[in-house]
């Protein structure tokens, strides 16, 4: 038996490789009842049924062949793939920038990984340069792999590490920082940065990218040279968000780590600015300033953190006829504070009255946001609302219900005295809520209608 | 177009020529592959344009792919055309596939079945690289669907290497420059892919191969017709050469000539190899040196351009005089074969795209241009100098890629996929993409195909051509129908026609394969006569409406009115019902009109008054009745 492994194969499918004494990456010819098939032996998902042995030809295809019609197998020899990213130093210039690329997981550069059929990152200043030879015409690179997790695995110590790692390397002198991170969970991290990193001398721009950098028509590679651009010239001494602004070719937007949310699942251009507009747009090396109202980059301003965190928060999507016993049971499990996303205006159902109050009095923090998204808690419109606060639950202004949720337990973190608690997440600190809604804060087209039919034929959308 | 080959004595076989086709035929579909839109529904309005760069990636086996690169140098923007009733959030690639369409992965099964190929296991989806944007996603959503398969042909095998369930990729509105649009309407349609062994000896063979599977494939009646529809990739190889491939021709007539010319070409190229070789000149060690000339030359095709932002370049090739004057086609230089990189990689868009010093045809350089030249390079006689003019950026791109062209000039024929001008000449069109670009898709899972849900499809194949043949030469069929009626997509019409009993087989065949391929000759559309037509025209000849000399008659008349009305038809061009007495009077009119020309032999004298006769009776009344009772009526008393 061959020490190499059978990687991915199992039940009937590994006995006919034993059987036939060989292995995943052979060179082999296979004869089948359907006939002679001639190829390389693929590693298979390990999701995979047990019934098939993939078959890479020499064309470059791959197909799977049933093990019950093998009949012989023949290897000539093996052809192992090396996975990996040409790799070429990153070149060193003095009079640029330096920029720390911090990675915290998730497909800004990546690979394929045959076991799981997913894509797995891949992340040194060397791959990345052999991936985007243009990064090093904008700053010199030095990366830092935090983390590898998928952004749904992210959790508050990542954040917190994270934020470490940002006062590690500012202090260190880089002039921006970019962070690499899933886009699934992005907007989380960004808000806890938002707040973890209390004061920042340059930007902190979080990027990420909705087409894995495998496929050509991938929005990583722009993506990251625009957030790098950003980390490295541009006035902003925020934690933002640099995306594709439409699906197109065309530019990034920089959003307010608190106002931007993931608004689609597989879009390019999912990340928009809820209720204000972006900070700017980043293109060609060239940064367009949208809103005026931001922390300016100055070499004085001390990097200060505050990373403290009390994870016994959730959030609860509000629903018409929701139980009492989903409030009932997040406070006999030890949650401390509670960020509702209610109907309109920040409604529930009368129902939960009781275990709303039961609740607060108990000590539990619960703040109302609204599920629309966009606007502003209003509770005092209806008697409902306002027999809601009497029970103890606070409006939450127009934080975003996961920013209210981020910030909450940022705020537990602090302290448990009610009226502070309240204070705190009412005092906007980076920007969460925000004073007025101007009138192009809230932009959702419909097309069909005559003026966004010119507009998508005329613009690149 | 009037045949100009063979030329300059070249002959394909003895060159050792091979050649493969590839055909890509859209499937008759609801829906398109990967998403819902429907499928076949084609037009010029778009309703939103997307832009997109296409940024060349990592391989599964972990390097770079050649035509990857080469396509990033081109630094195109891409601009797509979206109409939102034909495509939909899958095919600008901002939503990931849904499960294959199972009408489609069915309708490939049972093709390849046709084509004897065995069915693979299991269906893996692959991407495969378009850096040239003609898929937005940059890749292709594609599938091997069967292998190791084979169609008769003459008195040999022709092998299907491979069938493939692919998705199509966009239209081209435009290519200029470094611009490039797409309409997106065909994009994502189902099509298979045949790729045949190259087992073509003759340019004529590959014309015939690729319409005996053109034709298996519309028999089954699951295959998309009309233009754009199917569409044929050529592989030509000589000796010593390289494979090249010449993409998307989309008329199987136009294949022979390309081909030939194609071996002409990589002829050439390997002669061209040999006098580099005899110069000293190998792929490691051609020396070229480069020099701005900008502002100092007068040449009409340079100076037309005022725009201060373009330079003008020479590069010096050592010792390669007149060789870009080396011919390789019946109106192509090597000269041309260089441009042709260049117009493609450095995106320029001016025409002549280069000039250069062997030029002796109405662009050469003028006496004072070629002193300019001279005193700036101190170009030696045997040596040859470029010049390169546009932008900075494209100049540096097309005096690299000049010289790339002529290091692989002293290796052989360059690995490439050139594409058919109007001219009926190739051009290079791109590097040929290697295994290498093939990467899985990891959108899709595997997709398990039952071995018995492939016997239940093989169990509802219609009757194989071959078997078919055999049958319909049992039939009484003559030898040159048994083929054609065995693969025509009317066999079925055909097998009912006769099983009836009613109509006689050589008819039926006749009407149906010789009628309409005359008719197809005329210029008209036979496909435009659908079965029920034909049906109702059988009735009516069985009915005794008219003669078998009628179907001609009917069925001409039928494509130029666009009528399929028989009744009105047969009316309009004079077929009756004709009493025996009015047959008795024409004949015998026709007699004393014949009697009275003299000397006539006996055969004379028949063929004038049957043509008498048929002209008034011809389709009214059968011809060998009319021709009894001629001869009755001459017969001297
Ligand atoms: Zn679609």
């Amino acid at each position: 038996m061959s020490k190499k492994s059978n990687s991915g194969y199992k039940g009937a499918a590994l006995s006919v490789l034993k059987n036939f004494d060989v292995n995943v990456w052979g060179d082999v010819r296979i004869t089948t009842s359907d006939g002679e098939f001639s190829g390389i032996i693929l590693p298979r998902s390990e999701i995979a049924d047990d019934r098939h042995v993939v078959l890479k030809l020499t064309t470059g295809y791959n197909i799977g062949l049933e093990v019950g019609t093998i009949e012989e197998i023949e290897e000539h020899g093996s052809k192992e793939a090396h996975y990996k990213i040409p790799e070429k130093e990153f070149p060193f210039d003095p009079v640029k920038p330096n920029v720390v690329l911090l990675g915290t997981g998730g497909t800004i550069a990546s690979r394929l990984d045959y076991r799981s059929g997913a894509v797995i990152p891949a992340f040194s200043p060397g791959e990345l340069y052999g991936a985007v030879p243009e990064l090093a015409d904008i700053c010199n690179l030095k990366t830092d792999k935090l983390y590898g997790v998928f952004s749904e695995n992210i959790t508050p110590e990542h954040w917190s590490g994270t934020a470490e790692a940002i006062k590690r390397e500012v202090d260190n002198g880089a002039d921006g920082i970019v962070i690499g991170h899933g886009t699934d969970t992005m907007h989380y991290t960004a808000a806890a940065l938002s707040f973890m990193v209390k004061s920042t001398p340059v930007p902190i721009v979080m990027v990420g990218s909705q087409r894995s950098s495998d496929r050509p028509s991938s929005d990583a590679a722009l993506n990251l040279i625009n957030a790098t651009w950003t980390a490295a010239y541009s006035d902003i001494a925020e934690v933002m968000v640099c995306m594709f602004g439409p699906t197109s070719d065309e530019y990034a937007l920089l959003h307010r780590g608190t106002r931007v949310r993931k608004m689609h699942s597989s879009y390019r251009s999912t990340f928009r600015t809820i209720g204000d507009t972006p900070i700017a747009r980043v293109s060609g090396g060239e940064i367009n300033l949208i809103k005026k109202d931001y922390r300016r980059r100055n070499p004085e301003t001390p990097l200060e953190l505050d990373t403290v965190f009390d994870d016994r928060v959730s959030i609860v999507y509000y629903y018409p006829n929701m139980q009492p016993d989903i409030i009932d049971s997040l406070v006999d499990n030890g949650y401390k504070g509670i960020v509702i996303a209610g109907t309109g205006l920040g409604h529930v159902n009368k129902p939960l009255y009781p275990s709303l109050k039961r609740a607060c009095d108990s000590g539990v923090h619960i703040f109302m946001t609204v599920e629309t998204l966009w606007g502003y808690v209003q509770m005092y419109v209806y008697d409902t609302g306002r027999d809601i606060m009497e029970l103890g639950v606070v409006p939450g202004a127009n934080m975003l219900p996961e920013v209210a949720y981020v910030k909450l337990g940022w705020v537990l973190g602090h302290t448990h005295d009610r009226e502070k608690v309240a204070e705190m997440m009412l005092t906007p600190y980076a920007g969460e809520i925000t004073e007025r809604e101007t009138i192009d804060g809230y932009l959702i087209m419909q097309g069909g209608l005559p003026e966004m039919e010119k507009f998508l034929k005329n613009i690149h959308f | 177009m009037k045949r100009d080959y063979p030329y300059n004595n070249f002959n394909p076989r003895d060159a050792g020529f091979r050649c493969g086709l590839e055909i890509h035929q859209q499937l008759d579909t609801e829906k398109k592959l990967f998403c819902h839109c429907p499928a076949g529904v084609y037009s010029d309005e778009y309703n939103a344009q997307l832009l997109r760069h296409m940024r060349p990636t990592l391989s599964e086996l972990g390097e770079y792919d050649g035509t990857a690169l080469m396509e990033f140098k081109t630094r195109k923007d891409i601009i797509y055309r979206i109409n939102k009733d034909s495509a939909c959030t899958y095919e600008t690639d901002d939503t990931p596939p849904f499960p294959i369409n199972k009408q489609a992965v069915d309708i490939a099964i049972e093709i390849a079945l046709l084509l004897n190929c065995s069915i693979v296991g299991e269906l893996h989806v692959i991407r495969k690289q378009y850096l040239d944007g003609s898929i937005p996603a940059g890749f292709q959503r594609t599938a091997i669907v069967g292998v190791n398969g084979w169609i008769p042909f003459k008195n040999r095998k022709i092998e299907i290497f491979q069938l493939a369930i692919e998705e199509d990729a966009c239209r081209e509105v435009s290519d200029v420059g470094h611009l490039r649009t797409y309409t997106t309407d065909r994009l994502a349609m189902p099509l298979i892919e045949v790729v045949t062994a190259p087992h073509i000896y003759e340019p004529e063979e590959a014309y015939e191969v690729g319409m005996q599977i053109g034709r298996l494939l519309r028999a089954m009646g699951k295959v998309r017709r009309g233009i754009g529809s199917v569409r044929q990739d050529v592989n030509v190889s000589i000796e010593g050469g390289t494979r090249v491939e010449i993409k998307g021709v989309p008329r199987l007539p136009l294949i022979p000539r390309l081909v030939y010319f194609e071996a002409y070409r990589q002829h050439r190229l390997l002669q061209l190899r040999e006098m580099m070789h005899e110069r000293g000149i190998e792929e490691d060690n051609l020396q070229t040196e480069r020099f701005d000339i900008t502002g100092r030359l007068e040449h009409p095709a340079i100076t037309v351009f005022p725009d201060e932002s373009f330079i003008v370049s020479v590069l010096l090739l050592k010792k390669m005089a007149g060789l870009f004057a080396h011919k390789i086609g019946p109106d192509r230089r090597f000269a041309d074969d260089v441009a042709g990189r260049v117009r493609v990689i450095a995106c320029l868009i001016h025409r002549p795209v280069i000039l250069h010093t062997d030029d002796t045809s109405s662009s050469a350089f003028s006496h004072r241009d070629m002193n300019e030249i001279l005193s700036v390079t101190g170009m030696k006689k045997d040596d040859l100098a470029v010049v390169v003019w546009g932008p900075p950026d494209d100049v540096v791109t097309g005096l690299n890629e000049i010289e790339i062209r002529c290091r692989e000039a002293a290796v052989g024929i360059p690995n490439e996929t050139r594409q058919r001008m109007t001219t009926g000449e190739t051009d290079f069109e791109r590097i040929l993409p290697g295994p290498d670009r093939m990467y899985p898709d990891t959108d899709s899972p595997p997709l398990v195909i039952p071995r018995d849900h492939v016997a239940e499809i093989r169990k509802k194949l219609p009757e194989q051509p071959l078997d078919r043949e055999k049958r319909y030469k049992k039939q009484g069929l003559p030898d040159h129908l048994t083929w054609m009626m065995a693969i025509s997509p009317r066999a079925v019409l055909f097998d009912r026609l006769v099983s009836e009993g009613k109509i006689e087989p050589v008819l039926a065949a006749t009407v149906l394969v010789e009628l309409m391929i005359h008719l197809f000759r005329l210029g008209g559309e036979p496909e435009t006569f659908g079965d029920d037509d034909l049906e109702n025209l059988f009735t009516q000849h069985r009915q005794g409406s008219f003669t078998r000399e009628g179907f001609r008659m009917l069925i001409e008349e039928s494509a130029q009115t666009g009528s399929r009305n028989w009744t009105e038809l047969t009316a309009k061009i004079g077929i009756r019902r004709v009493k025996p007495d009015e047959v008795k009077s024409i004949i015998t009119d026709a007699a004393s009109t014949v009697a009275g020309v003299n000397p006539m032999d006996e055969a004379q004298k028949f063929r004038m008054a049957m043509g008498l006769v048929m002209e008034k009776l011809r389709g009214s009344v059968p011809g060998t009745e009319l021709a009894q009772m001629v001869k009755e009526t001459l017969k001297p008393d």
